[in-house]
């Protein structure tokens, strides 16, 4: 083992089967220690099964999970340095405040005045001083929610498990949670491993992201990697709106329908496809026999107030097309386009990725 | 448009949208809060008749006669006395006697034993039918519910046989040496407690299977995952979700408990005279009512004490404890 994964959290070819579903085919993660980590994908990708086969509440099939170098795949729960905030935080209700976030100090025995202290210290960090004797039905959402985060981070847990922790809070407070809870693990440097359906979100928290689908990790990375160098489709069009054209090269270019293009990375593929996101994708008065320009039609304009999205209709270079290829745009809110508008589109050769070639026939 | 006529704030427009005075909505409809009255009076009442009939009335009777004094002929002879009292704490015609308070005594912990045995033996029994596909748990609610098609003292009987000499469970007994040979398990505690517990399983284990149904197992597995023993994910975690059935099942468990003589008459012996073999006596033998209902009284209040100190002490209110149920969500 190498020193790096001695200290993080190391999943090796974990598998997990319920009945003929198979939630998780052989999946390989490692996360690095003091890292903000998110499994980002679309419900039954399996993110929230490992999540659990991480906690100890779900043995895999096959496979195993390192911590700080030590095999604990068969660890029970209880015995590992790994605390959870659940989805719908899972407080005990018959228990105030205080007594929830003491919980795991009681259980292990630590002395009353060491409780207290530590107890009150973690109240204080996530602002919670003052609702001690509170019980879970007098809090709200936000509340209930640190409740949860300190009730699991007094413990001084080795990974912090946070499983769709935003699930229940509005939009407007989600927003600001993200921020806060990516302040908290700045502060505390411990592992956090968040698992999210909500690429928003992903993006903002995470120092990285792994992009599931289907009981695999497609792609890991940082959230711009993520972002900008998405690997294939699906990857592509999970993190936001992307424009996925069909290509084949030709000797140091790339040829589309809408033309041909010039892309800073080489694609590995003779045919293949490219992605490019809407709000890279540039307007401009150009000439138009350049390559990465595009002539374009629009066909619909919708004001979002930060931007505006545009659909297109690019000119084919080849008149026998019957459907002209639908272009999706986002530009600065302030143009003024109307359906009928023609345009000039330029294509940043960085900003072109080739896809792998799998994708082709997805 | 004239359907955006409504909406718009326009004077007397929203004055028109409020119920007239002395109307009130309720649940969607518009009534005069004398209706409504009325209605509620008219849904009470025949259940209000039905337990000022038939179960106050008999109740302020009884009171009324413990009070009375037995005639000459087991008749009812109207005066004020604390005989029957003085009697049922022991002071009889021949001096103090324990006799009565030990019925008494006696009584209270057959009630708590079958109560104590029935909860232990519940859980598991529930946490087993939650955990089964929903149509064999149909299957096994139904089968619990079966007993109650036999009238108790056929079912008692059966346990006689059951326990009969001639039978595998007195025969092993028999060539353990726990029983002389030939002999049949019965009478005793062991057969006692068999019975009653047979008896009241099925009206521990319905109420509390309700709430084993409903229990968010986010809570147990939080509670492991904060490091809590097996011991402690019940007290913590199953515990207080399952207080509410578990309330209803000692009430209903507890009540007849405590009063039962069929079975503990059958299965116990003669020897173990309890409040039920007391009351029923003094009701057909002995004729003596007077005594009798002030025996009914100090079962009653026994039975109030057992669970007041249940609510104190273990129990809290029925219903409480799942207000805090969080949502069982998860994608």
């Amino acid at each position: 083992m190498t020193g790096q994964i001695e200290l993080g959290l190391f999943v090796a070819q974990v598998q997990k089967s319920f009945g003929s579903h198979k939630a998780l085919k052989g999946v390989d993660l490692e996360v690095r220690k003091g890292e903000f980590f998110t499994l980002l994908g679309p419900s039954g990708c399996g993110k929230t099964t490992l999540l659990r086969i991480i906690a100890g509440l779900e043995l895999p099939d096959s496979g195993h999970v390192f911590l700080g170098g030590r095999d604990i795949t068969r660890l029970p729960a209880a015995k590992r340095q790994v605390n959870t905030v659940f989805q719908s935080y899972a407080l005990f209700p018959h228990l105030n405040v205080f007594e929830n976030v003491a919980f795991g100090l009681k259980a292990r025995n630590v002395e009353p005045p060491e409780v207290r202290k530590r107890v009150v210290e973690n109240l204080e960090m996530l602002d919670l001083l003052g609702l001690e004797k509170r019980y879970p039905h007098q809090l709200s959402g936000g509340q209930k929610q640190r409740v949860a985060l300190a009730r699991a981070l007094v413990n001084n847990p080795d990974i912090l498990l946070l499983d769709e922790p935003m699930s229940a809070l509005d939009a407007r407070l989600r927003a600001q949670v993200q921020e806060d809870l990516r302040r908290l693990q700045r502060a505390v440097g411990q592992t956090f491993i968040l698992v999210t359906h909500d690429q928003d979100e992903a993006m903002v928290v995470s120092d990285r992201i792994a992009v599931m689908k289907d009981g695999l990790v497609e792609q890991v990375g940082d959230p711009r990697e993520v972002y900008s160098k998405p690997r294939n489709k699906f990857v592509a069009e999970f993190l936001g709106a992307a424009n996925i054209i069909q290509a084949r090269r030709d000797g140091g270019r790339v040829v589309t329908t809408l033309g041909s293009f010039d892309l800073s990375t080489a694609p590995q593929w003779d045919e293949g496809a490219l992605a490019i996101r809407p709000e890279h994708i540039l307007l401009g008065d150009a000439p138009q026999s350049d390559a990465n320009w595009v002539q374009a039609e629009v066909r619909e304009a919708i004001y979002r107030g930060q931007s505006l999205d545009l659909w297109l209709a690019a000119a084919s270079e080849r008149n026998d097309c019957l459907d002209p290829l639908r272009l999706r745009v986002r530009t600065h809110s302030k143009g003024r386009l109307a359906p009928g508008d023609q345009v000039s589109l330029f294509f940043p050769p960085e900003d072109l990725v080739a896809l792998e070639n799998r994708s082709l026939t997805e | 448009m004239a359907g955006s006529e409504n909406i718009t704030p326009t004077p007397g427009g929203p004055k028109q949208a409020l119920p007239p005075k002395g109307f009130l909505t309720w649940y969607g409809g518009i009534h005069r809060l004398r209706d409504l009255h009325l209605r509620g009076g008219a849904f009470l009442g025949p259940g209000l008749l039905w337990l000022s009939v038939f179960l106050a009335l008999p109740t302020l009777g009884l009171l009324a006669l413990s009070f009375a004094r037995r005639g000459d002929f087991g008749d009812i002879s109207w005066a004020f006395t604390l005989e029957n009292y003085r009697r049922l704490l022991g002071y009889g015609l021949f001096g103090w006697s324990p006799d009565y308070l030990i019925i008494l005594g006696r009584s209270l912990w057959v009630g708590l034993v079958t109560t104590a045995l029935c909860a232990l033996l519940a859980y598991p029994l529930t946490f087993y039918i939650a955990s089964r596909p929903p149509k064999t748990r149909t299957w096994l609610l139904f089968l619990l519910v079966v007993p109650f098609w036999t009238n108790v003292v056929v079912r008692t009987y059966a346990w006689l046989l059951i326990l009969s000499p001639q039978l595998p469970p007195a025969k092993i007994m028999a060539f353990l040496g726990f029983i002389p040979a030939g002999a049949p398990l019965y009478p005793g505690s062991v057969a006692t407690f068999l019975g009653m517990v047979a008896t009241f399983l099925p009206f521990m284990a319905l109420p509390l299977y309700s709430s084993v149904e409903r229990l968010n197992w986010e809570l147990l597995e939080a509670a492991r995952d904060l490091y809590a023993s097996r011991w402690q994910v019940f007290t913590q975690a199953i515990l207080p979700q399952t207080r509410p059935g578990l309330t209803v099942g000692v009430i209903v468990t507890f009540i007849p408990a405590m009063a039962m003589f069929v079975v503990t008459d059958l299965l116990g012996g003669a020897k173990y005279m309890l409040i039920g073999n007391l009351i029923q006596h003094q009701f057909g033998q002995s004729r003596d009512w007077p005594f009798g209902a002030a025996l009914c009284l100090a079962l009653m209040f026994l039975t109030m004490l057992g669970l007041i100190f249940y609510r104190r002490y273990a129990g809290g209110e029925i219903g409480a404890a799942g207000s805090g149920r969080g949502k069982e969500t998860r994608s």
